[in-house]
């Protein structure tokens, strides 16, 4: 395997992971604040699929029933995947802060939900069994060239990893690794972060001094909401094939929520994680199945590993995953 | 608990409640793609319950979701969240074809002894590794099913590419001897003279829902183990106090839940598609949830349930012949029953409750 393999495979594994990683600090957020969030995958999906629609709206044709726009519309379509996986999110903080319900429940009905609505509405908008028509130009997020890449181009080693590995990718891309240090410094740094990261783990000692519970949680769900809405946003704004598809993230929901409990809950381990599974995710892809000399393992062995991997990490066989200790529970005001 | 409300408030009232909620907000979802949700009500229940080739495929539903909702069931009864049914099932599938392929039958009814069997047994193994895990390692039991569900994923696309394809390019198994066909509803009911659908799905694996349904009851309600289970899904302190082993519980709860989410693969592995096919399960070990949710973890409300969404199903396929509606909106019904009875099921207690401990002031 030489250099320029190992760069392409580094550089689909940054493209794989952006979208587990928005999804996976979402997820953080949220079950930092005590409430289990398994319905990432719904809320990418929905943010997916508004995207999609909307950026296909703006750019189409006017006489299509679109807008006729020739550039912006995926901020459109942006706007639209957040509103959309925000309006979800409430539905989750209505249902586990207010109502007091199971989150988990909440979380399969919200990924059923979503599996169901985007096709429906869908079908019935672009009459394309669910799938969204493909975008112009002016309807995605198009790759950056960071400034120099060109002079660096022919440093050896250094001019084609930055040329390649760390310029060229679109804004979404360069946002995922933003929100990480911001939601590092938010959580671990401010005094608003550390009410929210009390509330998830001793909701009752937070109330006692006289914070609202309820705010600070509904605060951490709309955020959850919001980076799940840009995460679905990459998927079909920001890929080499842009475009809505139907059940689009394919159980990448679940590998952020994998990557989150691998990571222990933490934004930086976090990270690192979701390159990990994109780096796997970038493997299988290239290659059907690896020979490593005395077995080939399969292309789905290597699919399947991040859950795998997910399962010893919790077993604590490679030391211990301990979630936020009020995750799940609701919280009920003494009076 | 039940603040003071009538058992039939809480088993008939809430849950009717919840359901005409669902039933309305899919209603204004129907509106919302243009379309008219009193003629699609109709269509449904036209299409759920026809004579000649309704009900049948009903049953057939009906029969799948009445084994993943008991498996749901079972453990909730111990306070275990098993959302591992779709994997479970998934597997259990695998046990199925193994075994029919392996040997040739020489009567059905020998091979539906021992399909049932080797479904139960792939089911009960492959949730035995999350309880074990919840058990001795601390691991939370829905994320490791939830994983686990994905991971059956991984493995049957990797059997159906390699080890178990049948010669061609279809991702599926060889058909299983036909030795091994189990008798449809058609041809047990022309045994007492019923003309019933013959090209429906539905076969004999019904009355062993219903075995199972039976067997479920006897368990919770009639059993020693099924009373310390309940003792242990209402206080796990107070079962170690009574002298319960917590690990022997959720051990053998979890072998029972996954057997019951196997057996799933006898209806649609042996008894319809007759090989292994991708995604056999459907989304029915999640639907398992809701059919728990809607009937009260009671082997009879599960049976009703499971009634209505083997209906739903069916009834949503006749949406797309006659109404260009994609079959979709029945996932989006299942969700929000799903939504209005589980997890926002106190938006309808609440104000019951309140209603309630009102009238009974004013009574006194």
């Amino acid at each position: 395997m030489d250099f320029s393999t190992i760069l392409q495979i580094l550089d689909s594994a940054v493209r794989f992971s952006t979208p587990l990683l928005i999804a996976c600090l979402a997820g953080l957020w949220s079950e930092r604040a005590g409430i289990f969030d398994i319905g990432l995958e719904g809320k990418m999906l929905m943010g997916a699929f508004a995207a999609g629609a909307f950026s296909a709206l703006a750019t189409l044709p006017v006489y299509d029933g679109g807008w006729g726009w020739e550039t912006g519309g995926m901020w459109v379509g942006m706007v639209a995947a957040i509103v959309a996986s925000v309006l979800l999110a409430l539905i989750h903080g209505f249902a586990s802060i207010t109502l007091r319900g199971n989150q988990l429940i909440s979380g399969v009905a919200i990924n059923f939900f979503a599996a169901g609505i985007t096709v429906l509405i869908g079908a019935s908008w672009f009459r394309q069994g669910g799938d969204t028509p493909q975008l112009p130009t002016g309807g995605r997020f198009r790759p950056i060239e960071l400034p120099f890449s060109e002079t660096f181009a022919n440093v050896p080693i250094f001019g084609p990893i930055y040329q390649n590995l760390i310029s060229g990718h679109n804004l979404i891309i360069y946002f995922g690794f933003f929100a990480v240090l911001a939601t590092y410094w938010i959580l671990f740094r401010t005094r608003y972060g550390l009410r929210l990261r009390a509330v998830g783990e001793n909701p009752g000692a937070v109330d006692t001094a006289g914070i609202s519970v309820i705010k600070l949680r509904y605060s951490a769900i709309i955020i959850t909401g919001i980076l799940c809405g840009i995460a679905g946003a990459y998927l079909s704004l920001g890929t080499s094939a842009p475009g809505f598809g139907r059940d689009m993230t394919a159980g990448r929901g679940f590998i952020a929520l994998a990557a989150l409990i691998f990571a222990k809950w933490k934004p930086v381990p976090a990270m690192w994680a979701c390159l990990l599974f994109g780096l796997l995710e970038a493997i299988a892809t290239k290659y059907q199945s690896i020979d490593l000399g005395f077995m080939i393992l399969p292309g789905q062995f290597m699919q399947a590993l991040p859950y795998i991997m997910t399962v010893v990490i919790l077993a604590g066989f490679v030391g211990k995953a301990i979630p936020p200790k009020a995750g799940g529970e609701p919280y009920v005001k003494e009076r | 608990m039940n603040n003071g409300i009538p058992k039939w408030v809480d088993v008939v009232l809430i849950p009717l409640l919840s359901l005409i909620l669902a039933f309305m907000v899919s209603g204004l979802v129907v509106l919302s793609i243009g379309k008219d949700p009193i003629q699609a009500i109709k269509l449904m229940v036209y299409g759920a319950f026809r004579l000649n080739d309704g009900i049948g495929p009903t049953l057939y539903y009906t029969t799948s979701f009445i084994f993943t909702g008991l498996a749901v069931a079972v453990a909730f009864h111990a306070k275990l969240f098993n959302i591992g049914g779709e994997g479970q099932a998934a597997i259990a599938g695998v046990g199925v074809t193994l075994i029919m392929l392996a040997f040739d039958w020489p009567h059905w009814t020998i091979a539906l002894f021992v399909g049932v069997i080797a479904a139960a047994a792939f089911g009960a193994a492959w949730a035995a590794i999350p309880a074990y895990l919840q058990v001795k390692r601390g691991s939370h039991i829905v994320i490791t099913t939830i994983m686990f569900n994905l991971i059956a994923g991984s493995v049957i696309a990797y059997l159906l590419v390699g080890p178990l394809q049948a010669s061609g390019s279809l991702p599926e198994s060889s058909r299983f001897p036909s030795a091994a066909s189990l008798p449809t509803l058609h041809d047990i009911l022309a045994v007492v003279g019923i003309n019933f659908d013959r090209f429906s799905d539905a076969n004999i694996t019904f009355f062993i829902a219903l075995l199972a349904a039976f067997f479920v009851w006897l368990l919770i309600w009639k059993s020693r183990l099924g009373y310390e289970i309940r003792v242990f899904g209402n206080s796990d302190k107070a079962a170690v106090y009574a002298g319960i082993s917590p690990v022997k519980i959720t051990m053998i709860v979890m072998l029972i839940s996954g057997a019951l989410a196997g057996l799933m693969a006898v209806n649609t592995v042996q008894g319809q598609a007759e090989r292994l096919v991708l995604g056999a399960v459907e989304g029915a070990g999640f639907i398992g949830i809701a059919v728990a949710l809607m009937g009260r973890n009671h082997p009879v409300g599960i049976v009703l349930a499971a009634f209505l969404f083997g209906a739903l199903t069916q009834g949503g396929v006749e949406l797309q012949f006659e109404m260009q509606i994609p079959s979709q909106m029945v996932i989006v019904i299942q969700a929000l029953i799903i939504m209005f009875t589980g997890s926002l099921e106190n938006l309808v207690r609440m104000p019951v409750e309140r209603l309630f401990s009102r009238f009974k002031k004013g009574a006194v």
